[in-house]
């Protein structure tokens, strides 16, 4: 295999690890605490959603965008995931913001389950639904990383295997360990994801742009594709930068998750 | 009309997340560069550099907007 061959299997196996690990968090709290079966009803019902949209998607914007435009749209929500996600790792980073905790989301999960009252039998709507919408946002992200990645570097078939490898790997972990995944470095992890994310996302949306200029042709940055690691160098610099210029005095303790668990 | 709220919903949290002024600096930074290429301002590669130092300085500005002391609300969240 050549390195960018191994660049896009690392970097969909990363970004995939990652969501994975927020995914199976939520799907634990809800098995462990009221029904496995609706659980994993919910985690299946989540799956065959996204492969339908993964193949309409695929299908649709490999067929009827220009080249152009497909770059603005998948480099624009790229850079806009990997920002929200360096967004975070700085304010981490920083003292701003309390790192991600997948004990203290876990242990919220778990109460906001008990609260909703005991199931009564068949399928609980609670479980079901709580894992299908946990499973579906987070895999909707690895889709369109998959995708876009995929179809930039015409290898596919490469970008799906280091997401299923991934997630062959969490489930592993996790049926293993039989509690939160609070042993891996998500917040390290996610740094790297959003370094990435952003990257490609700058170098493609602002490539995607040429879709308003005559001919609809895309812009080009100089030294095309070498532009890249230089983005992500520059995205680096530019995030140690920012931690440095932000460093709070003290760093906050109290670890409360947002209700999508996000990113 | 509450599955198209739930729809609207999930896409929403989805692209936007739990933070709009990044969507709102990318959208920003990319309309700089189509403003400056409707202006015939630069080339190509005066384009590309030009986009990647608004999309730069709007997420700085997006940050400064976060670490700004508040007067009344509460702490950071944490997600």
């Amino acid at each position: 295999m050549t390195a960018a061959t191994w660049g896009l299997l690392v970097a969909t196996f990363v970004a995939c690890f990652v969501e994975m690990v927020e995914a199976t968090t939520i799907v634990m709290a809800m098995g462990f605490t009221r029904s496995w079966r609706s659980a994993m009803t919910g985690v299946g019902a989540a799956i065959a959603v996204l492969a339908v949209f993964t193949a309409i998607a695929g299908y649709a914007l490999t067929t009827w965008l220009p080249e152009s435009a497909l770059q603005l749209v998948i480099g624009g929500l790229l850079l806009i995931f990997g920002l929200q996600w360096l967004r975070k790792a700085i304010l981490r980073s920083s003292g701003r913001k309390a790192v991600h905790d997948e004990d203290a989301i876990y242990r919220k999960e778990v109460e906001t389950a008990r609260a909703a009252g005991q199931p009564t039998g068949g399928i609980d709507m609670f479980s079901f639904m709580v894992s299908f919408k946990g499973v579906l946002l987070e895999g909707m992200e690895v889709v369109f990383i998959v995708i876009t990645f995929g179809l930039n570097a015409k290898n596919v078939p490469i970008a799906i295997l280091g997401a299923a490898a991934a997630v062959i790997a969490v489930l592993l972990i996790a049926a293993a360990a039989k509690r939160p995944l609070s042993m891996i470095p998500e917040n390290l992890l996610k740094y790297g994801v959003g370094l990435l994310l952003a990257s490609f996302g700058t170098f493609w949306a602002i490539e995607g742009t040429g879709i308003f200029r005559g001919g609809q042709e895309s812009l080009h940055w100089p030294g095309g594709n070498a532009a890249i690691p230089v983005l992500l160098a520059a995205w680096f610099l530019l995030s140690r930068a920012f931690i440095t210029a932000l460093r709070a005095p003290s760093r906050p303790t109290s670890i409360e998750p947002t209700k999508e668990f996000a990113q | 009309m509450r599955f198209l709220k739930s729809f609207g919903r999930f896409w929403y949290d989805f692209i936007i997340g739990d933070d709009w002024k990044i969507a709102v600096s990318v959208v920003l930074a990319l309309g700089v560069v189509v403003a400056a290429m409707s202006a015939n301002l630069f080339g190509d590669t005066g384009l590309t550099i030009l986009g990647g130092v608004a999309v730069v300085a709007f997420f700085a500005v997006s940050l400064a907007v976060d670490v700004r002391p508040k007067r009344k609300r509460g702490a950071n969240r944490n997600d």
